[in-house]
């Protein structure tokens, strides 16, 4: 391990053979008050519920029936339990830097030391992007693609539940660095030579970078295999142009997925070697270039973006033309507009550093590929515009999202196009504006797509609408607690105030922040509203059921099946004629075949998944800790699992015909008969 | 109706929204998943082209970042490059021999092809590790310099790959024993093929890009 190299200083403690760098020293709850009580916290709340599914025998069900699944739907829905779980936490996060900075401006000092705020900022990017935001766009497309172009599930059905289960790896090592060791202090982006031994020595850049390493590779192979899916498992008759809006943005968004997440398990593992291996490669000294770190990270970053907001916009068309009750307006500029996003989205990477010096003229062409990116959109938002004129519109929650996102996103965008303007991004570089701008487009964007389509799909995934007056609360507390948490950050970004501050010298600007923490108040209602929503709508259950399976007046395919759909989705394959397949039924007149049921070919379920996983996660906490021993352990078992598991021939199975028919004729009973 | 909108005139017969035939008895039915595993096994390949693609502008970034250390033309030895190399192109040709052997379902012959093939995919792998050896013990390990560093990444990723290459062979030489020349494992061998063509495609971008033009400068 150890090379010639003498510039690495290691600051920690000793390694350990046997314990690694642990010690009692690794457990800041020990002289932490507030770590202490969130773990206490956390501990409450997970005894609570490991006896609730004790008490209610739960865990033989939930490891068959869930966690050992290869049901698309059910990966789906554990994805967005994971995005639900962990948007809570990033979101404590934020609610302490509010309160932190509302107090510091002020005049106090803070309740936050400043390395502990530094750990904070960094974990709440790295959770909302990596392990919100992502699950739940992942989710959705999990969830609704396959059936959205009638297919029995995804192409690599086991391939889907090791990759749910890699991203909760990275998920579970972040939790851990909470209260066993710490988080890095470096942002969320990790930039050397900060990121580098010399300047963080600890352990908190060694959790980041495993859990990345580990959810990373899940990302990519979740990527290939919803691309092959749309390739390859369409209904039918359903040509390009005929797949729904949501189904061309989850293929552009996995296009770009595999185009750059390798790039990114590149980079960190690049920066891990680093660190483990003393090599060269990002260091300041013997030859390094820590700005070729910044520009990998950002070839990553910036497609990043659009992975994340095109299956929003995807949602956003079909809550659209659903709740207008109209064919989506300019649906092949739609589709057009999806592609030439995901291509522009590789040219723009450098706007996020025009100040590094790379020259006008470099800078002048990422900042107007940069400004090209706003005409697509800018399609977009005509569209769904020109879908609403003169439609009937029904306001229910998704389609209040909607508006919401179009309004905001709106401001959140143009504040970019004048961040793209290489002289005015100089003045506004890593202030608060850019953290104004930024939230602007992820939560008027991400967000409230991510809460139009829950409310959307809900009834699909469950048989039973949510229910509407708690989903008001959480929307109005959301959309209004947005633009007062964020609006000054714009103001205090023309201030100059730049991000990441911990302490302030001039209490001119407290009374922003304090606004902005109103403004994260408000939110924190809205998190709690929705989760609150979520708890009466299972209680209400039988109130807001649905039994037509298609609530809304639906025009896609999700919606002629029962909700929820049968684990094998069709017992007939649909074929489709035209774009809003559905739709064209409903008004053509359509039959369900009573009779005639063929076998169902069906995947087995397998627990390889989550147990290959669960290996990966210890070692990935073995190598932060340096315990090798472990570490070496944990990976030779995962990989001779992975070989075993390749030993086993006997993946599928079929339904026999008159299972099908059974249960065909419990669902056909709750479908209405034209 | 929507018949402003309606773009297909209904068929003959009118619209059949339910597939109601034996899928099985249609080529795009059973199918799918096959066609789909190839499919999704080339599109991994890009995807772990990708990283090889970062590993290459890395070089081309920090491969003249000596940092006061040896060059390229301090340690390449190019003869035992070029033999370790041939190793490489030759076990491409006789993975070739086999697959055309699979085809013809002849598993004796395969099997023996491939051993072949493995053989000189260790052949290189020793070499490869003889090299780093060698430069372990003249001072120019990974942390020595950038250039080193790119250098060790590049090559050794690539080792890291041919390794995997031949454990999978050993694994799938296994299982052609155990289920004989099913469906299943012709497509697994298929799949192994491509991965094997490719890598001796990245090798030659290491070849001619670091080997060849590291000692022409």
């Amino acid at each position: 391990m150890a090379t010639s190299s003498t510039h690495i200083v290691d600051h920690s403690s000793e390694i350990h053979w046997f314990l690694g760098k642990l010690n009692w020293a690794s457990f800041p709850f020990l002289h932490d008050p507030i770590i202490l009580a969130t773990l206490l916290g956390s501990c409450l709340i997970g005894a609570a519920v490991v006896a609730a599914v004790t008490y209610y025998r739960l865990w033989g069900y939930l490891w068959n029936e869930w966690f050992t699944s290869i049901d698309h739907k059910k990966i789906g829905i554990m994805y967005m339990v994971l995005g639900t779980v962990m948007l809570v936490r990033g979101f404590a996060d934020a609610l302490m830097m509010r309160v932190h900075q509302a107090l510091a401006s002020a005049g106090y000092v803070g309740f936050l030391p400043p390395h502990h705020y530094d750990q904070i900022f960094t974990v709440h990017g790295v959770i909302m992007i990596f392990f919100v935001a992502m699950p739940f766009v992942t989710g959705f497309m999990n969830y609704v693609m396959p059936l959205q172009i009638g297919a029995r599930d995804v192409a690599f059905p086991f391939l889907n539940n090791f990759s749910f289960w890699l991203t909760v790896s990275g998920a579970i090592l972040i939790m851990l660095s909470l209260f066993v060791g710490e988080f890095a202090a470096t942002g969320w982006l990790a930039y050397p030579p900060l990121s580098g031994l010399t300047f963080s020595p600890g352990v908190g850049m060694d959790y980041y970078l495993w859990s990345l390493n580990i959810a990373g590779i899940g990302t990519t192979l979740s990527g290939i295999n919803l691309v092959v899916t749309l390739v390859k498992m369409r209904a039918p008759g359903m040509d390009w142009m005929k797949m729904p809006v949501f189904c061309w943005t989850t293929l552009c968004t996995n296009v770009l997925i595999i185009g750059t997440f390798p790039v990114l398990s590149a980079t960190l593992a690049l920066l891990t070697a680093d660190r483990y291996l003393g090599t060269h490669f990002f260091t300041n000294d013997m030859g390094g270039s820590p700005m070729m770190y910044v520009n990998l990270i950002w070839i990553w970053g910036h497609p990043e973006v659009y992975i994340l907001v095109l299956p929003i916009f995807g949602i956003f068309s079909e809550v659209v033309s659903t709740f207008t009750s109209k064919r989506l307006f300019g649906y092949t500029s739609m589709v057009y507009a999806t592609c030439v996003i995901m291509i522009l989205s590789y040219l723009v990477w450098l706007h996020h550093f025009f100040t590094m010096g790379a020259g006008a003229d470099v800078n002048s062409f990422f900042g107007i590929t940069t400004m090209i990116i706003s005409i697509p959109t800018g399609a977009k938002l005509f569209n769904w515009l020109f879908t609403m004129y003169k439609g009937r519109i029904r306001y229910e929650l998704p389609m209040m999202w909607t508006v919401a996102f179009m309004l905001t996103f709106t401001i959140g965008g143009l504040t970019g196009v004048l961040l793209a303007i290489p002289p005015a991004d100089h003045v506004v570089h890593n202030s608060l504006f850019l953290i104004a701008h930024f939230h602007n487009v992820i939560i008027g964007g991400v967000v409230f797509g991510i809460f139009a389509g829950i409310s959307y799909w809900w009834p699909k995934a469950f048989g039973f609408k949510m229910d509407p007056f708690w989903g008001k609360v959480s929307f109005w507390s959301w959309v209004v607690g947005f633009y007062f948490a964020f609006m000054p950050l714009y103001v205090l970004g023309l201030m100059g105030v730049t991000r990441r501050l911990s302490q302030f010298e001039d209490t001119i600007y407290a009374v922003y922040f304090v606004l902005a923490l109103l403004g994260a108040l408000m939110i924190g209602i809205g998190v709690l509203s929705f989760v609150v929503q979520i708890v009466v709508s299972i209680l209400k259950r039988e109130e807001l059921k649905d039994e037509t399976g298609d609530p809304w007046g639906g025009r896609t395919l999700e919606w002629s099946t029962t909700s929820p759909p049968p684990f094998y989705n069709f017992a007939f394959s649909p074929r489709v004629y035209e774009l809003d397949t559905w739709d064209h039924m409903k008004k053509s007149g359509y039959e369900v075949p009573k009779s005639g049921f063929l076998p169902v070919h069906m995947p087995h379920y397998t627990s390889s998944g989550i147990i290959i996983s669960g290996l990966l996660t210890v070692m990935g906490f073995a190598l932060i800790w340096h315990i090798m021993w472990l570490a070496a352990i944990t990976f030779l078992a995962s990989v001779v699992w992975g070989i075993a598991h390749t030993f086993n021939y006997n993946r599928d199975y079929y339904v026999p015909a008159d299972e099908v028919a059974a249960i065909e004729a419990k669902r056909l009973g709750s479908v209405p008969a034209e | 109706m929507a018949s402003a909108h309606t773009t297909a005139v209904a068929p003959e017969g009118g619209y059949q929204f339910y597939v109601t035939e034996d899928p099985h008895h249609h080529d795009d039915g059973e199918h799918h998943h096959e066609t789909g595993t190839m499919l999704g096994f080339w599109i991994y390949l890009m995807s772990d082209c990708l990283i090889f693609g970062i590993l290459f502008a890395v070089y081309a970034v920090l491969g003249q970042s000596y940092a006061a250390g040896p060059s390229p033309a301090d340690l390449f030895e190019l003869d035992k490059i070029a033999l370790s190399t041939a190793f490489l192109l030759i076990s491409s040709i006789t993975y070739g021999f086999a697959v055309i052997n699979m085809h013809q379902d002849k598993q004796k012959t395969m099997v023996n092809w491939l051993l072949i093939t493995g053989l000189f995919g260790l052949g290189f792998l020793v070499m490869e590790v003889l090299e780093f050896q060698h430069l372990w013990h003249l001072g120019a390990g990974p942390g020595a310099s950038a250039f080193l560093s790119s250098f060790w990444f590049l090559v050794g990723t690539h080792g890291l790959h041919v390794t995997c290459g031949a454990i999978w062979l050993v694994i799938l030489l296994v299982q052609v024993k155990m289920h004989g020349l099913t469906h299943e494992n012709k497509r697994r061998i298929m799949c192994l093929s491509l991965f094997w063509h490719f890598l001796d495609l990245i090798w030659i971008g290491v070849f001619s890009f670091v080997y060849l033009t590291g000692v022409l400068l």
